[in-house]
């Protein structure tokens, strides 16, 4: 289960619709080793593409050295389809079972096929969704939005000095 | 003085967990030999059977990623730092 805050869970949102037509990527890192989605980092399609997204070299070069300053592994990557519904592509599973990506990762597919641009009206969601991606296998997971991470979380991992 | 190397967290299995390790070698591919020496199995997750690095894996020397510096035989120096990255990317 992916249980993500809704700041970031509309942030991600927001950033899929900006973008829209062509598809929005990044990252939300936590506590390297936990399951904690704290920092959302919008990153640059490289490929500013409707139909593929990528990180460029050095965008990636810097974003995983700045993590791992902060002890920091991307909990979350995320990225959109735009005309496709929020299901990994064979690409995307392609790439999230290549030998150095890390399957404890949670892929967020975001679809902006019926709600590209904000619309106004009511029931206007975009499509969420999460995935576990292992070896080529897909999983979908569930997804708990909490209003708050800190306080919806598991008082248990709160260390107090 | 040797090459320090930043390992993925997915590879750590194969460094005991350690998060940097260190290696010689005068180029990339020379060097991902000596890493395999002491840390059996790392080579087989970087470089296809046809002997080229993998192409959902990033590797820079520095600052600079190796696809643009002739991959495995991108030469290498002591205080050299190479990282070792998953490529993030897909499509629909």
């Amino acid at each position: 289960m992916l249980r993500i805050d809704r700041a970031t869970y509309d942030a991600i949102v927001a950033h899929a619709r900006k973008d829209h037509p062509d598809e929005a990527c990044g990252v939300v890192a936590g506590p390297e080793g936990s399951d904690r989605p704290e920092r959302f980092i919008p990153m640059l399609n490289a490929a500013r593409s409707p139909t593929f997204y990528e990180f460029d070299s050095g965008d990636l070069l810097r974003l995983y050295r700045e993590m791992d300053d902060r002890d920091e592994w991307p909990v979350v990557v995320y990225h959109s389809h735009t005309a496709t519904e929020a299901y990994p592509s064979r690409t995307d599973v392609g790439y999230a079972s290549g030998p150095a990506a890390d399957p404890r990762t949670h892929y967020v597919l975001v679809s902006t096929r019926h709600h590209g641009h904000e619309t106004g009206l009511v029931d206007d969601e975009v499509e969420f969704r999460s995935f576990r991606i292992v070896g080529g296998e897909v999983s979908e997971e569930e997804v708990e939005v909490v209003e708050s991470y800190l306080f919806g979380h598991s008082p248990t991992t709160v260390v107090y000095d | 003085m040797a090459i320090e190397v930043r390992i993925p967290t997915i590879l750590r299995t194969h460094t005991g967990g350690n998060k940097t390790v260190e290696g010689s070698g005068a180029t990339l591919g020379a060097l991902v030999d000596d890493l395999d020496s002491k840390h059996p199995g790392l080579k087989n997750r970087l470089v296809t059977e046809e002997g080229k690095l993998h192409r959902f894996v990033n590797v820079y020397v520095n600052d600079e990623d190796v696809r643009f510096t002739g991959a495995l035989d991108t030469e290498v120096k002591d205080g050299d730092s190479v990282t070792i990255l998953p490529a993030v990317a897909g499509g629909c």
